[in-house]
């Protein structure tokens, strides 16, 4: 008894030198993770530009940029809720990929294409209620069960293409078509629709993840399990629930990708955006071990990532500098999320 | 004193885990009003008891009867929709969480959309605080749980069990790792509880503690009910202790020593 009154004590006066800390500091408590990731960007950024300023200083070198990023910060922001519920999900690159190709077959048969869009996201997520059923009622750990469904699914789309690209070059200029590719001209940037949906689609994942009650019990089950079991949350319905949320990503992302490459779909579609995905989410500052994570953190990373290729190169470094770029950002950005706070148990 | 009327009633519990039978049969009934001491020894199912009563656990054999219904399927959320409100003895906490999205864990307050109404809970959360003395000007409801000391992670357990009003707030070890005086709020707060006319099931280790504060026994032993009676039928604490003791050692407790139920009226 006599041992705990002294670490009780100490605790306290912990306490007490937090309650002195100024505004600043308790906002960057609230957000450091956010905050880490939005500085990583510009040090990219940065870093790129100071060493060819006139390139990066032109907005019209962003245009590919910003046709490019839009899928990476969908899977990225879903990816999140995997992450914080203390799950992790290897199987969305077969899910974009399986995606795009039935979204295509809907095309080829005549279906408009914001209709199949709309199928394509359903049946993602419904490939995604797989997953979950498998990982969740088959307790099987999600690393394992989501290695094993990625080849299968990739596997199963691999036979039913023979290898064989899809093409619709009908659909091109289609009204869904345009929805998803138009450009809209801002000072010399040509910004696409498909930009602009990631952004809505990012502020629809924040405002699920901080402020509504899937969310918040995605964040509690990843934070403990069990507490929140014995209070009553069903956790297997929350699992479930990030992995169909997953896959509805994954099926948007696949829609996506067919359509930026001018309504063609490749058996491989999807598979690039695998290390890419989960290295955004962590370089954005969501932590491992789950419980907390960041909806905007994810959106920089998913940015940070997707700039390290092509700045690289415009930047004035051979291609084969890209992968090395990769590693340090990441490493450098992990110890910097060290400072925004390590573990609280 | 006057029969209580039966408020949750358990009839022969059976729960396995395996092959390994932690609760054999039994029946415990919570009365509306009083402060039910839970007593057993170490691996008795105690536990495994109080796990029930919250609904972590759904009985493999026996019946629950919440206010004279059966409950089934029996889960935590059935539980506290029954009015059962648990403080578990790991205190079941989010520690990278603030005070509030601890409190409204598993009943957060929302709108039609699911979404939060961030500011009401913060200002339950503040009142809930103050009514069991659990204030401070280092933290406030958004503060994050692993920051807190043992006893004021206790308050967030204790806040949110009296949030909703539970008639049954059942407090598993909940002075285990607490300082005296930290001890003595849980007290006063059981009191508290029992003034307002709810009930409490209480579990404890120290036999003086539960002796102090209950006001009906109830004693397990290897997951069966040893013995049970009020606070009148025994001469003091030291009786219980050594019906406990002799229980221990032979495995049965001689309760014709205690006195005949009194049934006073008021």
């Amino acid at each position: 008894m006599a041992e705990t009154t002294t670490a009780e004590t100490t605790a306290t006066s912990a306490i007490d030198k937090r309650g002195d800390q100024s505004a600043w500091i308790l906002f960057y408590r609230r957000n450091g993770r956010a905050l880490n990731a939005f500085i990583t960007f510009l040090l990219v950024w940065g870093f790129f530009a100071f060493n060819n300023p006139t390139l990066f200083l032109i907005p019209g070198y962003y245009n590919a940029f910003l046709f490019s990023v839009p899928a990476t910060i969908i899977i990225t922001t879903a990816l999140v809720f995997v992450i914080v519920s203390g799950e992790i999900d290897l199987a969305f690159p077969s899910v974009m990929g399986a995606g795009g190709g039935l979204f295509m077959y809907m095309v080829l048969y005549g279906v408009p294409v914001l209709v199949a869009a709309a199928i394509t996201m359903a049946l993602g997520a419904a490939i995604g209620f797989g997953i979950g059923a498998v990982v969740v009622w088959g307790k099987i750990s999600s690393l394992v069960a989501t290695l094993g469904l990625n080849f299968f699914i990739v596997g199963l789309v691999n036979l039913l293409a023979q290898g064989r690209n899809i093409e619709a070059r009908d659909a091109v200029g289609s009204f869904g078509y345009r929805f998803f590719t138009s450009r809209w001209d801002v000072f010399g940037l040509q910004v696409p629709n498909h930009f602009i949906i990631a952004i809505v689609w990012t502020i629809f994942c924040y405002v699920l993840f901080t402020y509504h009650k899937f969310g918040v019990r995605v964040q509690l089950t990843g934070d403990n399990p069990e507490s929140a079991r014995q209070m009553g949350i069903n956790i297997d319905r929350v699992r479930i629930g990030v992995f169909v949320f997953s896959g509805l990503a994954a099926g948007l992302c696949g829609v996506i990708l067919v359509q930026t490459a001018n309504m063609v779909w490749f058996p491989t579609s999807g598979k690039a955006y695998l290390l890419i995905a989960l290295a955004a989410v962590f370089v954005g500052g969501t932590p491992v071990w789950g419980g907390v994570g960041t909806i905007w953190g994810a959106f920089f990373g998913a940015l940070t990532i997707t700039l390290i290729p092509s700045g690289a190169v415009g930047a004035g470094f051979a291609g084969f500098w890209t992968d090395f770029m990769f590693g340090l950002v990441i490493i450098l950005s992990m110890i910097a999320h060290r400072f925004s706070g390590a573990r609280v148990r | 004193m006057t029969a209580k009327q039966p408020i949750v009633e358990m009839r022969n519990i059976v729960k396995r885990f395996g092959s390994v039978e932690a609760l054999s049969g039994v029946s415990m009934t919570v009365r509306k009003g009083e402060v039910l001491g839970l007593l057993g020894d170490n691996g008795a199912g105690k536990s495994t008891l109080v796990k029930t009563l919250a609904g972590v656990h759904d009985p493999d054999q026996g019946d629950i009867i919440v206010r004279g219904q059966k409950v089934s399927p029996w889960t935590p959320m059935a539980a506290r929709d029954a009015g059962i409100e648990t403080v578990f003895q790991d205190r079941a906490l989010a520690p990278q969480h603030s005070i509030v999205t601890n409190i409204f864990m598993g009943r957060e307050i929302t709108n039609g959309l699911g979404l939060l109404k961030v500011q009401e809970q913060i200002d339950e959360a503040n009142r809930l605080m103050r009514e069991i003395g659990f204030t401070s000007k280092v933290f406030n409801p958004e503060s994050t749980v692993g920051h807190l000391s043992g006893g004021e992670r206790q308050g967030v357990a204790i806040a949110r069990a009296l949030y909703n009003k539970a008639d049954v707030i059942v407090l598993d070890e909940p002075t285990t790792a607490l300082s005296l005086t930290e001890t003595q709020k849980v007290f006063r707060f059981v009191e508290a509880v029992k003034d307002s006319g709810r009930t409490v099931v209480f579990i404890g280790h120290n036999i003086y503690h539960v002796w102090d504060i209950a006001d009906r026994f109830f004693v397990i032993d290897r997951g069966r009910t040893a013995f049970e009676g009020e606070k009148a039928q025994f001469t003091g604490a030291d009786h219980l202790i050594q019906l406990m003791h002799q229980l221990a050692e032979t495995g049965k407790a001689d309760t014709t020593s205690l006195r005949p139920v009194v049934d006073a009226v008021a």
